[in-house]
């Protein structure tokens, strides 16, 4: 069965430690995380997980059954196949020599993305977007030299019927 | 008015309905321990941890109660892992509290310290670090509800010492509600008139029923409906005791060690009903191949289980008598024809395989460990509670001590425990003290936690226990032979103490047969010698455990004796 990517919204009482019984689970069972995001929502007392994992059926339904069973998991969302917004950031610092200033701004402007610090030698850029955007703007900064860079994992949320 | 931690740990245990505890004192609980003595709690005062975990667990499994045990924090919380493990895996309701460094110390590697809610998250069904007195009732009471509730499993409760010394309002919430946590008792009706058509439509139907129908109490629900319906019965280890041994329709137990009877039925079925199952490999052996002509309906509390390990027609997510209960009344209205003459071809066959392949050994020379359970089966007709160790004695047992009740076989099925048997019987002679327990075990597996004697003599707990000693660790021996070519790696125990004496080294009785015709006085004497007893028999050193499916294979490739 073929592999396929999934991505998981969760909502978890905002204690200590149930963080790490999720990233257990998938460790103590061999599921594999791609990405995960977590901060409260707008109730102090639930926070919210995104996770991206690659599994097959039968794969995801026992994480979403296993992530169920946790005492502290409140409800699990599969978002995949369904409409839902998605998101990433990104930071990224890149050489910012004379001669290629002009071009990180033009890259930058095309992107509609934002130059949040700068020195004599870099420029930090902060990107926001789906994952095909970040692979995009990624693509065309590389050959001007990245110094470094920051992700996030993806965040996502259903789309509202319209 | 105020309480101290303690004091409040104490109300809320009482209200549970606590009576006994099973622990160890240590520095972190001594606070625990002050209030515990001024109430009417029984405290047994186990020799090591472990030895409280198992005996909790086997409380529980006996007297279908929670069972509780009190340890302090570092290596007398890390004691406990491995009971809390074979709980887990086993899910018996145990609620184990731990005495836990001061909330200020705590992550400082102070003494005896021990991130014990991180070690056990992977094995609790939930657990605790109690952040402050004001909490500890709620919590208390939130780990018993979970302990119990839904599938049971094992809880933690991680007490610092401050916390037990400071003072709160004791306040505790009536009932338990968690907007996290609702298991599904009730199962789909839609689903149940599905499975009582496929019960109609099946030529060869089997019912597999395992641990989960003895912890929601359906074993008198699981035999009405397999009589009505006209279905045999396997088990899992687990199991035993959920239908009755002395029925026509027991097919004995199922997997690598199971009945030829009961694995032939898997290939030759088209309809198996799985009930508080959750098909292990140590079952289904290549799953490719389990039932393979057959439609699966399984039911369990636990949708984790379902669908798991084997692919599932209908999945039905309930509590096993709940949904057994229902299943009844459908089946009391239901045209069901003329089930025996449609059942007899079925029925028929099974009986075939019964006289092709019974369970079967050859009492010649040495005293065969198959004959030790006979006989004690004879003499204690059939009416103890049987606790084992792990190994060779764990499955002699499951195959020649018949189990008719749901309790009367206790053993550490998922983990496989050695160590675990002798505990046990404490913990099970605890809750029935009018009843007979016996340990079986294995030589080697006595000596992992044979210390607790010392705890059957303090509190006067007559348990038997029954060593078959081969002078091999048995089981890997036996696969060594086997699948090793008789390499035995490390597995001869040369050297074991003289039981007899070592059972008198302790105060109790010891016996010892060498010879066949010795073994039924052994166990005589021993059943009717008052006080735990040692009953030793020296038994044929190279017996394997037949029939035996090797692991991974199709489970009707049986090696049989």
């Amino acid at each position: 069965m073929t592999e396929e990517k999934h991505v998981l919204s969760i909502l978890v009482e905002n204690q200590p430690g149930v963080l790490s019984r999720i990233s257990g689970l998938f460790s103590g069972r061999g599921f594999n995380i791609e990405s995960l995001c977590v901060a409260a929502t707008i109730d102090p007392n639930v926070s919210r997980l995104t996770i991206v994992t690659k599994a097959n059926q039968p794969i995801v339904e026992q994480i979403k059954k296993q992530l169920n069973k946790l005492i502290n998991v409140i409800k699990v969302h599969e978002l995949t196949g369904s409409k839902y917004v998605h998101r990433e950031m990104a930071l990224i610092k890149v050489h910012a020599k004379k001669d290629n200033r002009a071009e990180i701004l033009r890259i930058v402007d095309i992107f509609r993305c934002k130059v949040v610090d700068v020195g004599p030698e870099h420029y930090t850029v902060e990107v926001t977007g789906d994952e095909g955007k970040m692979e995009a703007i990624l693509s065309l900064l590389k050959p001007l030299g990245i110094k470094e860079i920051a992700k996030t994992g993806t965040i996502a949320l259903f789309r509202e019927p319209k | 008015m105020k309480l101290t931690g303690a004091q409040i740990l104490m109300k809320v245990l009482k209200e549970e309905g606590v009576d006994t505890i099973f622990g160890y004192p240590g520095g972190a609980v001594i606070d625990l321990y002050d209030e515990l003595v001024k109430t009417d709690i029984r405290h047994i005062l186990v020799r090591h941890e472990q030895g409280a975990v198992h005996a909790a667990d086997a409380y529980s499994r006996a007297s279908g109660k929670v069972g509780t045990c009190l340890v302090t924090s570092g290596p007398g919380a890390t004691n406990t892992v491995t009971g809390i493990a074979s709980a887990y895996m086993d899910s018996i309701p145990i609620v184990v509290i731990t005495g836990q460094v001061p909330s200020h110390l705590i992550g400082n590697d102070a003494f005896q310290e021990v991130d014990i809610v991180g070690i056990t998250r992977p094995c609790t069904k939930h657990n605790y670090l109690v952040q402050s007195a004001d909490e500890l009732a709620r919590v208390v009471r939130e780990a018993f509800y979970i302990a119990r509730s839904g599938r049971p499993g094992p809880v933690l409760v991680d007490i610092p010492k401050d916390v037990m010394n400071n003072l709160a309002t004791y306040k505790v919430p009536k009932n338990i509600r968690l907007r996290s946590y609702n298991p599904t008792y009730n199962p789909n009706m839609k689903q149940l008139h599905k499975v009582i058509e496929m019960v109609k439509m099946a030529r060869r139907p089997m019912i597999f029923a395992g641990g989960g129908v003895i912890l929601s109490g359906a074993h008198r629900e699981l035999t009405a409906f397999a009589r009505k319906a006209r279905i045999p019965v396997t088990t899992s280890l687990m199991g035993l005791g959920a239908f009755p041994a002395s029925d026509p329709l027991w097919l004995g137990m199922i997997g690598m060690h199971g009945t030829y009877r009961s694995n032939m039925s898997t290939a030759a079925c088209d309809l198996m009903i799985g009930i508080g199952v959750r098909f292990d490999d140590r079952v289904t052996g290549k799953t490719d191949t389990f039932a393979a002509q057959a439609k699966i309906i399984h039911i369990d509390i636990d949708p984790t289980s379902i669908r798991k390990n084997v692919p599932v027609s209908i999945p039905v997510v309930g509590d096993c008598k709940t949904t057994l209960t229902h299943l009844n009344e459908l089946l009391a209205d239901a045209d069901l024809g003329n089930l025996d003459e449609k059942r007899s071809g079925w029925l028929h066959q099974i009986e075939g395989w019964k006289n092709k392949a019974r369970l079967a050994y050859d009492q010649n020379g040495a005293i065969k460990p198959q004959f030790v359970l006979e006989k004690l089966y004879e003499l204690t007709r059939g009416k103890a509670i049987i606790t084992t160790e792990v190994g060779q004695n764990q499955m002699w047992t499951a195959q020649y001590y018949h189990i008719e009740e749901p309790g009367q076989f206790i053993t550490s099925g998922g983990l496989g425990v050695m160590g675990f048997g002798l505990p046990a019987a404490i913990g099970a002679q605890v809750a029935k003290p009018d009843d007979l327990v016996v340990c079986v075990a294995g030589d080697g597996s006595i000596q992992m936690n044979i210390q607790e004697m010392a705890t059957a003599m303090q509190y006067n707990l007559p348990v038997k226990i029954v060593i078959l000693n081969n002078g091999y660790l048995g089981m890997v021996r036996q696969w060594q032979e086997l699948f090793y070519e008789k390499r035995y790696a490390c597995t001869q125990m040369d050297h074991a103490p003289d039981f007899v004496k070592l059972a008198e080294a302790f105060g109790a009785r010891g016996f010892r047969a060498t010879k066949p015709a010795e073994v039924a006085q052994v166990i005589s004497e021993g059943l009717s010698a008052e006080g735990p007893v040692i009953m030793e028999f020296v038994v044929e050193k190279e017996e394997c455990v037949y029939p035996m499916v090797p692991a991974g294979a199709p489970i009707t490739e049986m090696l049989l004796v």
